[in-house]
C-alpha cells in the first residue's frame, strides 16, 4: 500500500490506513497525548488529500483493531449489510463525502448506508467534512425511538432532567427533578448519576421516579446510571426500571475498563426487554465520549475519533432509545478548549447518527477546561440547528454531584422557543393539560418547582 | 468603574437587591436597610453609589427567584434539601440576572483557584513526605495524564528507602485537581482512618503525599511498596462552589495494567454538601476491611458481596 501526496512541493508519506486517519484528525490534545496527531497544518491536509482517495472498501480491511484480536470490531463488522456494502465499497471517502452533502441524497437514503458502515468509515468522512457539513448532513437525518415515549421526530428537542445529588438524598432528587419538570426538561429520561452504585440505594432513587412518574402520570422513562450490573441486580430484585445506563468505550479492552463486555450488554439488553417497566421497543441508554479508549490505554495508535465512531458501531446492536456524547467532561488532555469541544460534539452528533442511533449531546465542560457556559450555549444552538434529539437539564447548568457544567433546565426551553423546537409530543401535551406550556412557549406557571406539591 | 448611570447597570442592581429582599430598592436614593447594604441613586442624581453586599452568602444563595409561586414555603422547603441552584426563577425562558451572575461568579472562583498548592503545614502535621510523577509543572500534568500515573525515578528511590514493605495497607495523598480538596478534609479524615485500621489489627505503611498526582499512580507505587491494598486520598477537579471535594481510591493489590474497574471509590467528600469526611473515614475502613477479607476489588467485589449477602 502506497499512501503519500505532495502538498507545496513536499512529499508527505503514511504507512498505513491508521495513521492517514489519525493524522487527518481535527487538532485535539488527546490525539497529541497519544502521539498520534499530524505533526503540523501542512501534513493534516496532506493525510485528508491522502484520505479523500481511500474507497470506502479499504477502510473496512483496515479496522483500528484486528477483527481476531477484538469483540467490537467483530460486533460492528458481523453487522454490516453486505447487499448494500457491495454498492458502496469502491466509493472513496471524498465521494462519500459529496454524496452526504448532494440535495438529492436524502435521509431514508442515508439511513439505508448506514447499515454498510463501520466505525472506521463514519469517522474518516467526519475528518473530510467542515463544522457547517457537520451540521448540514446531521441535520438531514432522524433516527427516532420509543420506549414510553417518542424521541427525535422531526422539529423536537428532548431534555433528559438530571436531578444528581451529592449524597443521593431522595428528598433532595425529588425536588429538583420538580424544578426541571417545571421548566418542561425530563422528556427524555428522568436519569440519575447516583454518587452510591449500591443496589440498595440505586433502588431506592428507582422506585422514587417511578413513584413521581405515576403520581403525575407523566409520560417518560426513569433511569439510575449505576454500572449496568447493578442496574441488573435491581431488576432482579423487582425494582422499577426505565431504561438500562451503561457508558461504552470502543475497544474491547477499553469495555473491560469500565468493568462490561458484549456477552454482558447482551445478558443487560435481554433482562430489559424482560423486566424494564416501559413499553419499548428501545429500552437502552448509552453515554460515550472521545478519548474514553486512551484514558484506559486501550485504543491501539487509533484516535480518539475512530474510537468514538466504533462505539456507536457497537451501540447499534442493543437499539438504543438514546445515546449521547459527554463531550467536555472528559477534560483538557483530550479536548482542551472550547474549539475542540465544539467540533467534537458536531462530530460526534454527526457520527451517531450517520451510524443511525438517536443521538444527543452533553454539552458540558469542568473546569480544568478552557471553556464557560458562553461556550457550550453555542453548541448547544449549533446542534439544535443539525436536529439534535435531546441536551441535558442541571438547575443553572451546575451538576450538584458530578462536578461539572452543563445546559440548565432553562436551556431547552430557551432553545425550543429561539428555534422553533417542540418537547416530545407526549410529553408536551401532559405539559398543555397541567398548564405549563401553552402554543410552545412556557406559561407564567411554568418554572416554579412548588407546582408539584399540589399532588 | 463608571459611576455614570446606566440603565443595564441600574437594571442588574435592582435586581440583584430585589433577590436579596434588601428594602429601599427602586432607585429611592434613601439607605438601603440594616446594615446599609446597599444604595442606589436615582438616575437623576450625580452622586450614584453602589455599594453590594456579597451574593455568595448562603442566607443570599437561599433567596428565592420564583415570582409568586404556588406554595412559597413549600418551594423553600424543596429548595433546602439540596445544593443544587432549584427556585431561581426566569426572565422569559433565561435566567434571571442574579443567578446569572452568582453561576459567573462561582465559576470564576474555582479558575483562580485551580493552580493552589498543598501547604507543607498540613503534610507535616501527617508526616508526609512529598514525592512527584512524572509530570514536571501544572500544564504538563494538566495535558498530559499518563506522566501523573508514574512516579519520577527520584520519587521511586525515595519510596523504596523511606517506605515500609508489604505492610497491609499502604496510605497515599495526592493533590490531584484540588489542592484545597486537601488542606479542608485531610485532618477530618486522615485520623479517622488510620485509627479504624489500626483497630481492625491492619499493618499501615510509610505515608506519603504525591505531587502533581493521578488516580493510576496507585499501580506504580505499589510496585515499590507491594502493600495488599493501596489507599488514595486525591482531589477531584473542582466544581462550580465546591472547589474541595477529595475522593478515596482503594485497590486490591494494584499493579501495572489494572483500572478504575478493580477499585473501589469514595468521591464527594466535603463539607460543603457531600459525605463529611469523619463519616467517609469510615466508609473507608469499612471498605478495606471487606476488600481485605475478600481478597477483591471494584467490580470483583460487588460480585463476591452481591452473592454472599
Amino acid at each position: 500500500m502506497l499512501l503519500r501526496t505532495k502538498l507545496f512541493g513536499e512529499t508527505h508519506e503514511f504507512a498505513d490506513v491508521k495513521e492517514v486517519l489519525a493524522k487527518a484528525n481535527e487538532e485535539k490534545s488527546g490525539d497529541q497525548q497519544a502521539g498520534i496527531a499530524a505533526r503540523s497544518a501542512a501534513e493534516r491536509v496532506a493525510a485528508r488529500l491522502v484520505l479523500a482517495e481511500i474507497p470506502l472498501g479499504v477502510i473496512r480491511q483496515n479496522p483500528a483493531v484486528p477483527y481476531d484480536e477484538d469483540e467490537v470490531t467483530r460486533v460492528i463488522d458481523d453487522a454490516v449489510n453486505e447487499t448494500v456494502f457491495g454498492e458502496i465499497t469502491g466509493w472513496t471517502v471524498g465521494d462519500f463525502r459529496e454524496w452526504l452533502l448532494a440535495d438529492t441524497t436524502t435521509g431514508d437514503m442515508i439511513r439505508r448506508v448506514s447499515t454498510a458502515l463501520t466505525g472506521e468509515m463514519v469517522a474518516g468522512v467526519t475528518k473530510l467534512m467542515s463544522n457547517l457539513d457537520l451540521i448540514h448532513a446531521a441535520g438531514k437525518i432522524r433516527v427516532s425511538a420509543h420506549c414510553q415515549n417518542t424521541i427525535g421526530l422531526p422539529g423536537t428537542l428532548a431534555s433528559r432532567n438530571q436531578p444528581n445529588h451529592p449524597t443521593d438524598s431522595v428528598d433532595g432528587i425529588r425536588a429538583t427533578i420538580y424544578e426541571g419538570l417545571a421548566y418542561g426538561s425530563g422528556d427524555r429520561v428522568i436519569g440519575i448519576n447516583p454518587s452510591d452504585d449500591s443496589v440498595g440505594s440505586v433502588s431506592r432513587l428507582l422506585e422514587m421516579t417511578y413513584d413521581v412518574i405515576q403520581r403525575w402520570q407523566i409520560p417518560t422513562q426513569n433511569c439510575l446510571l449505576a454500572h449496568v450490573t447493578t442496574q441488573m441486580e435491581a431488576m432482579r430484585r423487582g425494582a422499577p426500571v426505565g431504561l438500562v445506563f451503561q457508558s461504552l468505550a470502543g475497544s474491547q479492552k477499553a469495555m473491560e475498563a469500565f468493568g462490561v463486555s458484549v456477552a454482558m450488554m447482551d445478558e443487560a439488553y435481554a433482562m430489559a426487554q424482560k423486566y424494564c417497566w416501559t413499553a419499548g421497543p428501545n429500552y437502552m441508554y448509552f453515554e460515550t465520549g472521545q478519548g474514553t479508549a486512551l484514558s484506559a490505554d486501550a485504543h491501539y495508535g487509533a484516535d480518539q475519533l475512530v474510537m468514538e465512531a466504533r462505539i456507536y458501531g457497537m451501540a447499534k446492536r442493543w437499539k438504543p432509545f438514546q445515546v449521547n456524547t459527554v463531550v467536555g467532561f472528559i477534560g483538557p488532555e483530550y479536548l482542551y478548549d472550547s474549539v475542540q469541544i465544539t467540533r467534537a460534539g458536531l462530530e460526534d452528533h454527526f457520527m451517531g447518527k450517520l451510524t443511525g442511533i438517536s443521538m444527543g449531546c452533553d454539552a458540558c465542560y469542568t473546569n480544568h477546561a478552557k471553556a464557560t457556559q458562553n461556550d457550550i450555549e453555542n453548541l448547544a444552538v449549533l446542534l439544535s440547528a443539525a436536529g439534535c434529539n435531546y441536551f441535558m437539564g442541571v438547575p443553572m447548568g451546575d451538576d450538584a454531584m458530578l462536578s461539572y457544567q452543563c445546559t440548565s433546565y432553562h436551556d431547552a426551553p430557551s432553545l425550543r422557543q429561539t428555534l422553533g423546537l417542540r418537547p416530545l409530543p407526549e410529553f408536551e401535551g401532559w405539559m398543555e393539560d397541567l398548564g405549563l406550556i401553552k402554543d410552545g412557549r412556557l406559561t407564567a406557571r411554568a418554572g416554579d418547582a412548588s407546582f408539584f406539591l399540589q399532588r | 468603574m463608571s459611576t455614570t448611570n446606566s440603565p443595564d447597570l441600574e437594571a442588574v442592581v435592582r435586581a440583584v437587591l430585589r433577590e436579596l429582599g434588601v428594602a429601599g430598592t427602586e432607585a429611592s436614593g434613601g439607605p438601603a436597610g440594616p446594615g446599609g447594604a446597599a444604595t442606589a441613586g436615582a438616575p437623576s442624581s450625580g452622586d450614584l453609589v453602589i455599594d453590594l453586599p456579597d451574593p455568595t452568602l448562603p442566607e443570599a444563595r437561599r433567596a428565592l427567584g420564583v415570582v409568586d409561586p404556588v406554595d412559597p414555603e413549600g418551594l423553600r422547603n424543596l429548595c433546602a434539601t439540596t445544593t443544587a441552584r432549584l427556585g431561581v426563577g426566569r426572565a422569559g425562558p433565561r435566567p434571571r440576572t442574579a443567578s446569572l451572575l452568582l453561576f459567573q461568579a462561582d465559576h470564576g472562583v474555582t479558575q483562580d483557584a485551580i493552580y493552589g498548592e498543598v501547604p507543607e503545614d498540613v503534610k507535616a502535621r501527617f508526616d508526609l513526605f512529598t514525592v512527584r510523577t512524572r509530570a514536571a509543572d501544572r500544564a504538563e500534568y494538566l495535558l498530559r495524564p499518563d506522566l501523573g500515573r508514574l512516579l519520577s525515578d527520584e520519587a521511586r528511590a525515595t519510596v523504596a528507602e523511606r517506605c515500609v514493605h508489604g505492610p497491609d495497607v499502604q496510605i497515599c495523598v495526592g493533590d490531584g485537581l484540588s489542592a484545597a480538596a486537601i488542606e479542608n478534609n485531610l485532618a477530618d479524615i486522615y485520623p479517622v482512618i488510620v485509627q479504624g485500621l489500626r483497630s481492625a489489627g491492619l499493618s499501615i505503611g510509610t505515608p506519603f503525599f504525591i505531587e502533581n498526582c493521578r488516580v493510576g499512580v496507585m499501580n506504580d507505587v505499589n510496585r515499590v511498596v507491594d502493600a495488599k491494598l493501596v489507599l488514595l486520598l486525591i482531589g477531584e477537579r473542582p466544581g462550580l462552589g465546591i472547589a474541595d471535594a477529595m475522593s478515596a481510591y482503594m485497590g486490591f493489590h494494584p499493579e501495572p495494567g489494572k483500572t478504575d474497574a478493580e477499585r473501589d471509590l469514595i468521591c464527594m467528600i466535603t463539607t460543603h454538601g457531600g459525605t463529611n469526611p469523619l463519616e467517609a473515614g469510615a466508609f473507608v475502613v469499612d471498605l478495606v476491611r471487606k476488600t481485605l477479607q475478600h481478597g477483591a476489588s471494584g467490580v470483583r467485589l460487588r460480585e463476591l458481596t452481591a452473592t454472599t449477602s
